[in-house]
């Protein structure tokens, strides 16, 4: 027993080294960091999503670092997106000696056993249930995991991740305990919702967070399917720092929780504020999958660009498991001449600083693109993204 | 505080908690401000770079370096780590509360590292001989009044 934390029988073989060096360092890193959060124990995991992926963050001292570990994941891993397409990054426009150092990173995180899906929706890859608890990193992925899901995970960063995935376990502490899951603040929409899609309620999300900051929000007044759900997340966790909200009637733990919303400070939002979020800018390129679009948004854009020739630049971003096992809709949306491209997206990847302004459907990319890329970004529908890409 | 009289004088030991493990030894290097590693530190030298820092020029190199709390990016702990591998890491690092950026660069740099000393960081002298066991999580140092 280490001071402060319980540590099971397998957890003291481990500190005492008895499955190697890598696992030993992993788990006093793990006991560490739950000592400066006040966790009282360790947690198994059912799955990690490692950061620390993309070579600009961690540079060459990280890369070393990961180079000198030696242990395989216990648990399904997948890494962060990074900035450009593992497979396509020539075609993308990728800088060769930036493609060079990326393909050393992702290669030392293959040999730790990671699966090299470099997504924000592990979500559709690995098969994630109510109360399962995560050691995620990336905030949408972490926002829809608690929110949608009714998992539990904190947002990890990259060492704890990367640990947990090796270990297998993650200091008990913040949104794995369910007195750290109650709603802070409502959030009341005032507005008629019926024909909202994934970018109205990317809109409204990209409004919350601002309202929120870093506080747990329940929404009334709204009825998103799971797809507007992920949308109102990633914005809200862009523009706050929101990583679990509850639907009233929709979210699982709203559901099955009856929360008390007695005294809790409450904002009301109007169909004004959400309209307010969008523009009529002019735009150089069109961007959509932040986060990585589901199989049903894949099958929607290939049903608007039928018959349709892109006269813009249309990227689509989604997780590699996600095109292969929807290879039918992805040859027929590049049959427009747009491009789906796996591993990055519109915020990561440097391929999209060479814009002036970048029309998204997501809240997040709203507010991460003028930021990260350097360019002006517009909000509109997925129908509108579409017909700006393809009009003459 | 425990007290020991060796032959010729007093040797203080602090107790706080255990955050990486491993016994460093080096004299204190105390910052009454928070450090932040990334564009802070070189990560070749271990020099302190950041303008206007308390320790600015100064190398935290082979030192017991005492400081509040770790500031900035997280990949601080990667120049930690750095440091460790070109010999200019600290000895050993004393916080008075860990935070993730630090505890984290501690670990994977085998840097021995305690928090929550039980003695406020004013009362540490910089150049002061100082052995840091990160297992008991103890600091001790020579208290010989000058």
């Amino acid at each position: 027993m280490v001071a402060g934390m319980h540590l099971d029988q397998e957890d003291e073989q481990i500190l005492a080294g008895e499955q190697g060096e890598t696992r030993q360092k992993m788990l006093e890193l793990l006991v560490a960091l739950g000592k400066v959060f006040g966790a009282e124990r360790l947690v198994p995991i059912k799955s990690a999503q490692v950061s620390g992926a993309s070579y600009k963050t961690i540079g060459k001292y990280g890369l070393e670092w990961l180079s000198s570990l030696d242990a395989k994941a216990v648990v399904p891993a997948v890494l962060n997106p990074i900035g450009m397409p593992r497979g396509r990054w020539e075609e993308m426009g990728i800088d060769p000696d930036f493609a060079e150092k990326q393909q050393a990173v992702v290669a030392a995180y293959e040999r730790l056993g990671i699966r090299l899906d470099c997504t924000c929706t592990p979500y559709y890859l690995y098969e994630t249930r109510y109360g399962d608890h995560l050691a995620w990193s990336e905030s949408s992925a972490v926002s829809y995991a608690n929110s949608v899901l009714g998992a539990r995970t904190n947002r990890e960063g990259g060492p704890s991740a990367l640990a947990a995935a090796l270990v297998g376990k993650t200091p008990c502490y913040g949104l794995h305990l369910d007195k750290n899951r109650v709603p802070q603040m409502v959030i009341d929409v005032h507005a008629d919702t019926a024909g909202w899609g994934i970018a109205e309620y990317g809109a409204l999300g990209f409004h919350a967070g601002k309202l929120a900051g870093n506080r747990i929000p329940y929404f009334r007044g709204i009825r998103p399917e799971p797809d507007q759900l992920k949308a109102i997340g990633a914005a809200m966790a862009a523009t706050g720092a929101v990583a679990l909200y509850h639907v009233e009637g929709v979210t699982p733990e709203a559901q099955k929780i009856g929360y008390d919303l007695s005294g809790l400070d409450t904002v009301p939002v109007e169909q004004a504020e959400i309209a307010s979020v969008f523009s009529e800018i002019p735009v150089d390129a069109v961007a959509v999958g932040c986060p990585h679009c589901s199989p049903a948004e894949l099958a929607e854009i290939a049903r608007l660009l039928t018959g349709k020739v892109v006269t813009k630049p249309l990227y689509v971003f989604a997780a590699q498991g996600v095109i292969e096992q929807n290879a039918r809709v992805v040859d027929s949306i590049e049959k427009s001449g747009a491009r789906v491209f796996a591993d990055t997206c519109m915020v990561v990847s440097p391929a999209m600083e060479q814009y002036r302004s970048i029309m998204v459907n997501s809240g997040k990319a709203l507010a991460y693109v003028p930021n990260m890329c350097g360019g002006q970004a517009r909000i509109g529908t997925i129908a509108d993204c579409i017909r700006v890409a393809t009009e003459w | 505080m425990i007290i020991f009289n060796h032959l010729c004088g007093v040797i203080l030991l602090i107790t706080g908690r255990s955050i990486s493990r491993g016994r460093g030894t080096g004299k204190l290097l105390v910052s009454p401000e928070p450090i932040s590693f990334l564009s802070g530190v070189d990560p070749e030298t271990g020099i302190v770079v950041e303008k206007g820092h308390p320790l600015e020029g100064t190398s935290v190199a082979g030192t017991v370096l005492v400081f509040p709390y770790g500031k900035g990016s997280t990949v601080g702990s990667y120049v930690i780590y750095a440091l460790s591998r070109n010999g200019h890491a600290p000895a050993a690092i004393v916080n008075t509360e860990a935070e993730p950026i630090i505890a984290t660069g501690a670990i994977i740099g085998n840097i021995p590292m305690i928090d929550r000393p039980k003695i406020p960081l004013d009362r540490l002298m910089t150049g002061t001989q100082a052995i840091v066991d990160g297992d008991a999580g103890t600091l001790e140092y020579d208290g010989t009044p000058v």
